[in-house]
């Protein structure tokens, strides 16, 4: 077979269905954001960048994400280091801490509103510690930190092991003789980490940064559950346009600016990150 | 001194692994606890901390029709959500790791958009489509919407893993009188079954827990989800945590079944 | 033989007819009864004893208008009766719906029938059932009462001395509002705030009257649960009893009352210097042009507005029926409850009534919007009362001169589109 053709063999299957289930719809739903009427105009753009809370729902975005994925980032490393040194076990623990994957976004919310509330989990065990006498607010409009704080922590919560079960991979095929001749010269647990671990590790990393960050964009269903109408975000303007306003030219704008600011961020760690070409070890 | 820092090493080591797993299992025991309340005792403060195993919750959900067919459903499309990413998907993660070719960067630039779109907008001309086609209503034709969700996953987790396998290996291989496919199947493959196993674990779950196209584009095959998790926010309490706990369940059981295989090429791994 | 042989062969005929009879189940695609136990009470107990099968399927408005409309495009579809609000109903264009005039069914009320034709000459949904928004509150709430004040006639200034002594008393804010994603607080607005002290709601938005309305609902806001953000559905809160006193829709209140019938009060809402204001919400059946077997989606509609169905949909859902029935005793305790409340409020001497906004199209959505913003704005982000409401009323104005909605009650009519004064 001609190895000129191969790759675009390879990526055929995927472009294809692509076109189809994706390119299609989604030209039809940008055309929207850029048509009021019947002709050509950035009219939707202007509308909905100039609406009150855009600036606010962008920056509650961006701080979230901010907020958020550095932390999930770090712990999934943390965890999949630990995961790697295991000798016992290692299925049980690694089992444990990918649970998260396995629950929706709504199903978090549900959960972590439960923690909350002021007749939630979290107040019921301030008090069986005495630390309060009364439950307090958590999510009320007079802290709007620890409203923050409770969304990032569900998040985190709900999201890192995406980035874990990513990363654990990516570490398995880590050849053990590295470390060994590490070892053999003197490094230090951190310095195999910082030297050996993470440069190799570099594609994994790529990869899971990438997809957390472009979904940490997204972010909707934990947001509405626990931070309701005090803290708007992208994406639920982005449905109130589309469901609540019937402004479907206005949701699409919406979403093609999440779209834009994805790519921005894609392109930025792909830059970072970038894998050297033909990966040699 | 060595000895002494190497066992509170060991005893901060074993610590967070024991902090970390409380971390991600107390949020779902509290579910559990809601789970096996009573009405009564959902709303009531200060919480217990121990179930009392009322079970009428989950009883009212045992009695819904339709509930087995639903589960059916789901499980069904998420299965062929899962083989489906992988076939198409694979390939397209090789191709990545290993050639140079022109429009490389467009490419995986259009499987990023992918996810990056939120699906609820594109619902609308996928069903009008799906409704011409006659797609509509079918497990089969959800399932390739959910492909579509899940593909960004399998390609660029293959992708990276492909990248993390020395190309000299594959090199080595050919040199030694296999083909371009036998050193695929028999050098490469198995190195990277285990990170197949974890995007078919994203694809599942993706598929598992995807509301909205499957609230429009099913009608008599509904999914699980479509059936019960989207009018759950609406529901009673104690009704909201039996529904999040039935949701959540299942998941958590497909990915114990699979777990070993995440980790059944370890040792190969690390020769 | 032949005869054994004629049975057979009508047991078969049965059989195949009930095959192709459960094939063609009559698909109801409705945003109301949503919550689990009432869609299966609404399945077994409502449309049980339908002549065909129906495949009742409750859904949230995202998923809901996304299949109805791409059935509308693609042009085919599976939706026979669609169950909605007027407010999605008036969203839509007339032409996709049927027209139902002709059906021989219609509520009691000629105000919702005429509602129902959507600016037509004809009957574009059928009135379906009804219900209104009112207070609830926790017994425990009543010893801290107002000197003087009679729970079921009391005035705006009388419920903030209410929910300010009951903050008092127990330290806590314990007046609930729904103000969360899903809360319907654009209502208390509209037809409740507006209404009680400006006698209007798009003629008077910007006026003197409603700074003060807005002023004092601030000084209410400042015993309410801050909490109040995340509600939606306040017989949660009351049940938890973080809320004492709380506003909200009958269904949305009905299981705290189900619950716990001797522990919770229904009751009018407030009135203020014009009157006590409160409005009904409709919901309607419809079925799209679309819709697969017409026959059997009309008789659906006649069904639904049967005295017995609709006995049997106000205990599964709490709300009530449009046409006259008589209502039997054996009814739950909230849509007693809620009945009595609802009673007292519309037979009060100082009544003013509003309708549902009429007119506004797609628009609606803006519409509510204009009062969640006025509220984040005044109340959650503390701006300045005159400097929004000058501000909101452009938007409102944009709205009503692109829809030429004319004015609804309480407003004073208007010719043309509803200026905003």
């Amino acid at each position: 077979m001609n190895a000129r053709y191969l790759p675009y063999l390879l990526i055929l299957p995927v472009t294809l269905f692509l076109c189809l289930f994706f390119l299609y719809p989604f030209i039809l739903v940008a055309q929207q954001a850029f048509s009021v009427d019947g002709g050509w105009s950035l009219k939707n753009f202007e509308d909905v960048i100039g609406y009150w809370k855009f600036p606010i729902s962008f920056q509650n975005t961006m701080l979230l994400a901010a907020a958020v994925v550095p932390v999930q980032l770090a712990l999934a490393l943390l965890m999949a280091t630990m995961v790697n040194r295991m000798k016992k076990g290692r299925d049980l623990i690694l089992y444990v801490w990918t649970i998260p994957l396995g629950i929706s976004d709504l199903a978090a919310g549900i959960i972590w509103l439960a923690i909350f509330e002021q007749s939630g989990f979290l107040n019921s065990m301030m008090q069986a510690v005495g630390a309060i006498d009364r439950p307090t607010n958590f999510l009320s409009y007079q802290n709007p930190g620890i409203v923050f704080l409770a969304i990032a922590l569900a998040e985190i919560w709900r999201a890192t092991a995406i980035m874990l079960v990513i990363l654990v991979a990516g570490i398995g095929l880590i050849p053990k003789e590295y470390y060994e001749a590490a070892e053999v010269f003197g490094a230090s647990p951190w310095k195999r980490f910082t030297r050996v671990t993470l440069p190799l590790l570099r594609p994994s990393l790529q990869t899971a940064l990438v997809l957390r960050v472009i979904l940490a964009f997204e972010i909707f269903a934990v947001v509405a559950a626990l931070g309701g109408t005090l803290f708007p975000v992208l994406m639920g303007e982005t449905y109130a346009y589309q469901f609540d306003l019937l402004n479907n030219g206005a949701a699409a704008a919406m979403a093609l600016i999440i779209l834009a600011i994805s790519i921005a961020f894609t392109l930025i760690i792909m830059r970072a990150l970038r894998v050297p070409k033909g990966a040699t070890i | 001194m060595n000895a002494q820092t190497q066992s509170s090493g060991r005893f901060l080591y074993t610590a967070s692994v024991i902090l970390l797993c409380a971390w991600v299992i107390v949020p779902l025991y509290f579910l559990l606890i809601n789970t096996l309340s009573s009405p009564d005792t959902v709303n009531s403060f200060p919480k217990s901390f121990v179930p009392e195993f009322d079970l009428g919750s989950l009883q009212f959900f045992a009695g819904f029709a339709g509930m087995l067919t639903a589960l059916k459903n789901s499980i069904l499309v998420a299965g062929m959500t899962m083989i489906m990413s992988i076939l198409i998907g694979a390939p397209a993660g090789y191709a990545l790791s290993r050639f140079d070719f022109p429009g490389k960067g467009l490419f995986r630039l259009l499987i990023l958009l992918t996810r990056a779109f939120p699906l609820p907008l594109l619902a609308l001309p996928l069903a009008v489509m799906f409704i011409r086609t006659g797609l509509d209503d079918t497990v089969f034709g959800l399932a390739l919407v959910h492909t579509t969700l899940a593909i960004p996953f399998s390609v660029l987790i293959t992708f990276s893993l492909f990248s993390g396998i020395p190309l000299e290996l594959e090199e080595a291989a050919w040199t030694l009188g296999c083909t371009r496919l036998t050193a695929f199947t028999k050098v490469v493959l198995p190195l990277i079954l285990p990170g197949i196993t974890a995007s078919a674990i994203f694809a599942f779950v993706i598929s598992w827990n995807e509301v909205f196209a499957a609230a429009v584009l099913t009608i008599e095959n509904r999914t699980l989800t479509a059936f019960l998790l989207q009018n759950l926010d609406t529901s009673p309490l104690h009704l909201k945590f039996a529904g999040g706990f039935i949701l959540v369940v299942p998941a958590l059981i497909f990915i114990f079944a699979v777990r070993k295989y995440l980790f059944a090429m370890w040792g190969i791994a690390n020769r | 033989m032949t005869h054994r042989f004629k049975l057979a062969g009508a047991a078969a005929l049965a059989l195949t007819m009930g095959a192709s009879v459960a094939q063609a189940d009559v698909l109801f695609w409705s945003t109301q009864a949503k919550p689990v136990e009432e869609a299966q009470a609404m399945r077994e107990q409502v449309l049980g004893n339908f002549s065909d099968k129906v495949d009742y399927q409750p859904n949230d408005g995202g998923p809901w208008l996304t299949r109805l409309q791409a059935e509308l495009q693609a042009g085919s579809g599976t939706i026979g009766v669609l169950g909605a609000l007027h407010g999605d109903f008036s969203a839509m264009d007339p032409e996709n719906l049927v027209d139902l005039s002709d059906l021989g069914v219609m509520s009691s009320s000629d105000t919702f029938n005429n509602l129902a034709k959507l600016g037509t000459d004809d009957a574009q949904y059928i009135p379906w059932m009804q219900a209104s928004y009112i207070m609830a509150a926790n017994k425990k709430a009543l010893e801290h009462l107002p000197e003087g004040a009679d729970i079921d006639a009391l005035t705006y200034e009388q419920l903030i001395a209410w929910a300010a002594n009951v903050h008092e008393a127990t330290g806590e804010a314990k007046f609930g509002f729904p103000a969360g994603p899903k809360g319907l607080k654009h209502r208390f607005f509209q037809g409740y705030l507006y209404p009680s002290y400006t006698n209007g709601v798009v003629r008077t938005f910007a006026s003197d009257a409603a700074v003060t309305a807005w002023e004092d609902f601030r000084k209410l806001w400042a015993h309410t649960n801050p909490a109040s953000t995340n509600f939606s559905f306040l017989q949660e809160q009351l049940l938890s009893e973080d809320v004492w006193i709380a506003f909200d829709h009958t269904s949305r209140l009905a299981q705290a009352f189900n619950e716990r019938p001797d522990d919770f009060v229904a009751f009018p809402a407030p009135a203020g210097p014009t009157g006590r204001g409160f409005m009904p919400v409709i919901a309607g059946v419809a079925i799209p042009k679309t819709a697969p077997d017409m026959d059997a989606a009309k008789a659906l509609v006649a069904h639904m507005l049967k005295p017995e169905t609709q006995i049997a949909t106000l205990k599964a859902t709490n709300f009530f029926p449009v046409v006259d029935v008589a209502l039997p005793d054996d009814l739950p305790p909230a849509v007693q409850a809620a009945g009595g409340a609802v009673a007292k409020m519309s037979g009060a001497a100082d009544a003013n009534p509003g309708l549902l906004p009429a007119g506004l199209g797609s628009k609606g959505g803006d519409f509510n919007r204009v009062f969640v913003d006025a509220f984040e704005r005044i109340v959650l982000a503390n701006q300045d009362i005159r400097t929004v409401l000058d501000d909101q009323k452009g938007a409102l104005e944009a709205i009503m001169n692109e829809t030429g909605a004319p004015c609804w009650a309480p407003d004073a009519p208007s010719e043309g589109a509803c200026p905003v004064e």
